[in-house]
């Protein structure tokens, strides 16, 4: 009876750290776009790199429960890092990559002790205040930053000294896409270990997880840094594949954006950022064209809606009104894994 | 024998609110010692203060000899204090499966693991069958804690902090709100607690106290008004009157 009871647990503990089907299907297509949509890699590189960004986020937001309206901090950071070392002649892209996340983790580590004080109000005003800091520093240090006219001159050499950036942003595409799915498998690692599961117990009651034993501001600063580090490389890598830096990187609208994604993909379950990523950007690029001076309407009014449905209600509409339309005969309709937030 | 809890001195002022005066106490190894005294006595803030949620004013706390007073919450835990709460303090939207598994990686110092998946280690597994079979949550492991019957929610505010394998187990009303058909199991695995493992139960509930304590003190206002045997204090007429809203001449 108790090897049964095991077998049964383990069983379930492991399957979390299993790829399920849908998974492998959405870097498969991932991938096959890259064949595919030549016409369109310009706009997949910037969803890929909204969606690392998002994917950032969520790490802190959903799976630690810290709120943010600040991330751009790091994002920002990062592409100014990446940046200015391509203008001064450091054009190797994954060193930029690797500075920018080192950066971001700085600051990142650092400003977690102001951050992990204090409620939900406070840490929004924190990370508020440190974005449109470092923002204003960009603005004003413009013989390192370029200032308003943006960081000009970059320069970026191929990647692995193979890889030349090209104009059609196949190569910028593909760079992004295997930096991402790098960082994905990563996070995907840790939301699932013994680490992961101590910061859902933090999200979900940090009194009680003091009680068990976490040292729980030690956990979220890590978390955060780690968090700080992935922003860094999503800017880098728009710094890179732009080859071109601005004070927007650092805007306000830049972490109300990503947060805007992750709350229309899904918070707590990593793949949340990156499908919020595609439907915002899909939606930005067909209601911009059919209205282009209203789009940030609708994209207000989906977002009051997403929120107000609730978005598990909406998938869940959505999933039996598919099996009413598929019948019996189809069998799991989602391309997504159908592991709630929760269980991730 | 040997003290695996002793406080000397203990004060809490809350303001002009003395919540602890001058508490000092002992609690000796594989005791099975219970805390009573009426609504708004102290008994929680005395706890709140030995697993060090709240700092003591003045006074000093030994864990099994050693002085934990300054010690931060979750330090005390790894050196083998653990507690159960009184309204349920749980992971309303974890299993218990991943509830108990989560406190037996963090006492086995997996907590840092970022890398494996939870559930790699044999170990671990085996501990969290144990302990799920233990407290009688085998059946609903896989249940979101927050869909769970009352009872089994304080069965598994037990099982959490024994998952913390502690030395001294602090239990604030374990059975409080349980309703009746519920009850007898919950009393069972308390009473099935090893006896290596130290016991304070503080507790209303008479019959649990009596059938479950071997000693018992009594708190009054923030202070300690006796102690002594089950027979000593169930038939102290002073305990009587403070029990019955009577006031005491001291």
């Amino acid at each position: 009876m108790s090897t049964n009871i095991a077998d049964h647990v383990r069983a379930t503990l492991v399957r979390r750290g299993r790829w399920g089907i849908g998974e492998i299907l959405f870097w498969l297509i991932a991938a096959a776009t890259l064949y595919f949509l030549p016409e369109r890699h310009l706009i997949l590189n910037e969803i890929v790199i909204i969606g690392l960004f998002a994917l950032s986020l969520d790490l802190i937001l959903g799976y630690a429960g810290i709120v943010s309206l600040g991330h751009a901090a790091f994002f920002g950071l990062g592409a100014y890092t990446a940046g200015i070392l391509a203008r001064d002649g450091i054009a190797d892209p994954l060193l930029g990559l690797g500075a920018a996340a080192i950066a971001a983790a700085l600051l990142g580590f650092v400003t977690s002790f102001l951050v992990l004080r204090g409620s939900d109000l406070t840490k929004l005003m924190v990370t508020l205040g440190v974005a449109l800091v470092l923002g204003e520093i960009a603005n004003q240090a413009s013989w390192l930053t370029g200032g308003a006219d943006g960081l000009q001159g970059i320069a970026m050499g191929p990647i692995l000294g193979l890889f030349e950036f090209d104009i059609f942003g196949t190569t910028a595409y593909g760079y992004s896409l295997t930096v991402t799915f790098l960082l994905f498998i990563l996070a995907r690692r840790i939301v699932v270990s013994p680490y992961g599961l101590s910061l859902r117990s933090i999200r979900d009651n940090p009194l009680k997880a003091r009680a068990v034993g976490i040292p729980v501001n030690r956990r979220l600063v890590a978390v955060y840094t780690l968090a700080a580090a992935y922003a860094g490389i999503a800017g880098a890598l728009l710094a890179q594949t732009t080859q071109f830096v601005s004070l927007d990187v650092l805007a306000f609208h830049r972490s109300a954006d990503v947060m805007l994604v992750l709350v229309i993909g899904g918070v707590g379950y990593l793949y949340g950022g990156l499908i919020g990523a595609i439907v915002f950007k899909v939606l930005q690029d067909v209601i911009s064209a059919w209205t282009p001076q209203y789009w940030q309407f609708w994209i207000g009014l989906i977002l009051v809606i997403i929120v107000l449905a609730g978005r598990e209600r909406l998938t869940e509409r959505v999933r039996v009104l598919w099996k009413g339309v598929a019948g019996r005969t189809a069998k799991s309709p989602e391309t997504l894994p159908k592991t709630s937030a929760r269980e991730v | 024998m040997t003290i695996a809890l002793e406080t000397k001195g203990l004060v809490k002022r809350f303001g002009g609110l003395v919540a602890t005066d001058n508490v000092s106490f002992k609690l000796e190894q594989g005791a099975r010692h219970a805390l009573i005294g009426p609504n708004g006595a102290g008994k929680t803030t005395f706890i709140n203060l030995l697993t060090g949620v709240i700092k003591p004013t003045a006074g000093q706390i030994f864990l099994e000899g050693q002085e934990i007073t300054g010690l931060r919450p979750e330090l005390r835990v790894q050196r083998g204090l653990a507690r159960t709460f009184q309204i349920n303090q749980l992971f309303p939207a974890m299993t218990p499966l991943e509830t108990i598994g989560l406190a037996v990686s963090e006492r086995t110092g997996g907590g840092h693991d970022w890398w494996r998946v939870t559930g790699s280690k044999r170990e671990i597994i085996d501990e969290i069958v144990e302990i799920a079979q233990r407290f009688r949550l085998t059946d609903v492991l896989d249940e979101r804690t927050s869909n769970l019957a009352y009872g089994k929610q304080r069965l598994l505010e037990i099982a959490v902090a024994f998952a913390c394998k502690p030395r001294v187990l602090l239990l604030d009303e374990p059975a409080a709100g349980v309703p009746e058909a519920e009850r007898h199991e919950l009393l069972a695995t308390v009473a099935a607690l090893p006896r290596d493992v130290s016991v304070l139960l503080i507790e209303h509930d008479m019959d649990l106290v009596f059938s479950f304590a071997d000693r018992i003190s009594v708190m009054v206002n923030g202070a300690l008004f006796t102690e002594g045997t089950v027979e000593q204090v169930s038939t102290d007429p002073k305990v009587r009157a403070v029990y019955l809203g009577e006031s005491v001449d001291e």
